[in-house]
């Protein structure tokens, strides 16, 4: 039997692994009304940030673009953006724009409500209703790997990262890429002292180019006090734990902040390394899933991608065993190989893809979101 | 329970990483082959599990993470004192 998973066919052709409503707020002054709507319905998820008025240029741009993108995700069902009247990112652009994506999307401003925010709530709660209905009548279908896109996060790493959980999410990129999926590998700054290797990757010349442009001629040193006594001697081995997560596949293309892969196989991000604004945009690059390794322990979550955490800190694994979904310390502790871990975060990968919560979905981490101030 | 104390990420690695302190003249069987620690590897550092000539390349990953800057025997510390980044020679010689 070939290998796929169960979800749920958009009219774009893209294929959701949940089926999640995103009420938007197009400006901060909507973001209690948002929350308040969201918190009323089950699969609703509050998209609120503290931006969309006083904004200009690609401080704008980049805004609508992320909220856009975060609309716009194979995740979403149904998208509700609300604004409140006098901002300069307005509801109805936003909401044409996500329509795009030809999934049920609608608008409204809180002062074109009469009866103040009370009655907005009430009037997005009807219309999020609405859409869970529609969803919840949703079939499931079988599809295989090709529909899904897969975020390489990591954070919170220490010396365990590189040599546990992202080797293993390598092998688990590069199944995913043989399978005719797509993976995006973000944070840019981590790549320093191994920018000419992903460049050998690359799958031509100019994306080789692309790869070594936002480097050239910088002699980046990346290594903290911390890192040359936890024993990294020199930049390239300090990124090459880091991009390891990225499996060793051939590199299709470099994206910029906002953009999504222009096809199936690996992509680079260029973005600058922050958790939630990477894992923001990842979600807005369309990424159906995320896995997240980490050292130290995080609890961060995505609104509209579930996040897997992968962990090889034995301490970190009892501490917070329960944010961490998969236990790469194995590796250090129980003589279990990186195989025998990338076999098991695979496992999870299908099972989180046909519907299973992650730890983080279920502990209700699904407000974060960031963006990248320009 | 059985635990590993290094790890070797690739196989064309010339490089193993301690996952625990390894002490000094610990024996170590990497590929059918036994391997004796020079000095105590601290957790996370590296040690030689092939002999390394001088300015030849250490492989860890697979690839190519510094130039040796001494002969480094097997079972020898790898570290600050006997590499050197491969990468910022290549930088700063453009």
């Amino acid at each position: 039997m070939n290998e796929g998973f169960l979800g749920y066919p958009r009219l774009n052709g893209k294929i959701g692994i949940r089926n999640k409503i995103a009420v938007i707020s197009s400006v901060v002054c909507a973001n209690t009304v948002v929350r308040s709507v969201a918190n009323k319905i089950d699969n609703a998820v509050a998209i609120t940030h503290p931006w969309g008025c006083g904004q200009w240029g690609t401080n704008f741009s980049n805004t609508f673009n992320i909220l856009t993108g975060i609309g716009s995700n194979p995740n979403v069902s149904g998208v509700l953006v609300i604004g409140l009247g006098c901002e300069n990112l307005f509801s109805i652009d936003l909401a044409n724009k996500i329509k795009e994506s030809k999934k049920p999307v609608e608008s409204f401003n809180i002062q074109d409500v009469k009866g103040g925010t009370i009655s907005a709530i009430e009037k997005g709660v009807n219309i999020c209703k609405k859409f869970d209905k529609e969803a919840k009548d949703l079939k499931k279908e079988f599809f295989d790997f090709s529909h899904i896109t897969l975020g390489l996060e990591c954070g919170g790493s220490d010396a365990t990262s590189g040599l546990t959980a992202n080797p293993a999410l390598g092998i688990v990129s590069d199944k995913l890429v043989n399978l005719g999926g797509t993976s995006i590998l973000p944070e840019m700054a981590e790549w320093a002292g191994a920018e000419h290797l992903l460049s050998k990757r690359a799958i031509n010349e100019e994306v080789a180019k692309e790869i070594m442009g936002p480097f050239k001629g910088k002699s980046i040193e990346n290594r903290s006090p911390g890192n040359i006594v936890g024993g990294l001697s020199t930049p390239e081995e300090k990124s090459l734990g880091n991009i390891t997560k990225g499996g060793m596949a051939t590199i299709q293309g470099v994206i910029g902040y906002t953009e999504k892969p222009r096809g199936n196989g690996l992509w680079l991000m260029i973005e600058p390394g922050l958790d939630v604004v990477s894992m923001t945009a990842l979600a807005a690059a369309g990424a159906n899933i995320i896995v997240f390794t980490t050292g130290r322990g995080t609890p961060f979550g995505s609104p509209v991608a579930p996040v897997i955490k992968i962990c090889g800190n034995p301490k970190t694994c009892d501490y917070m065993a329960n944010n961490i979904d998969i236990d790469a310390s194995q590796i250090i502790t129980n003589d279990k190989s990186i195989e025998d871990i990338s076999d098991l975060l695979w496992k999870k990968l299908v099972e989180v893809c046909n519907g299973e919560k992650t730890k983080a979905e279920i502990l209700g981490f699904v407000e974060d979101i960031g963006f990248w101030p320009v | 329970m059985k635990k590993n104390n290094f790890i070797v990420i690739n196989p064309k690695d010339n490089c193993a990483t301690a996952l625990v302190e390894i002490p000094q003249n610990t024996k170590i069987n990497i590929s059918d082959k036994n391997i004796e620690t020079k000095d105590i590897i601290p957790f996370g550092h590296k040690f030689a599990i092939r002999n390394i000539k001088k300015g030849s390349n250490v492989i860890k990953f697979g690839e190519v993470i510094g130039t040796s800057s001494e002969d480094i025997p097997e079972g020898d510390w790898i570290h600050i004192h006997n590499i050197t980044s491969s990468y910022l020679k290549v930088i700063n010689n453009e």
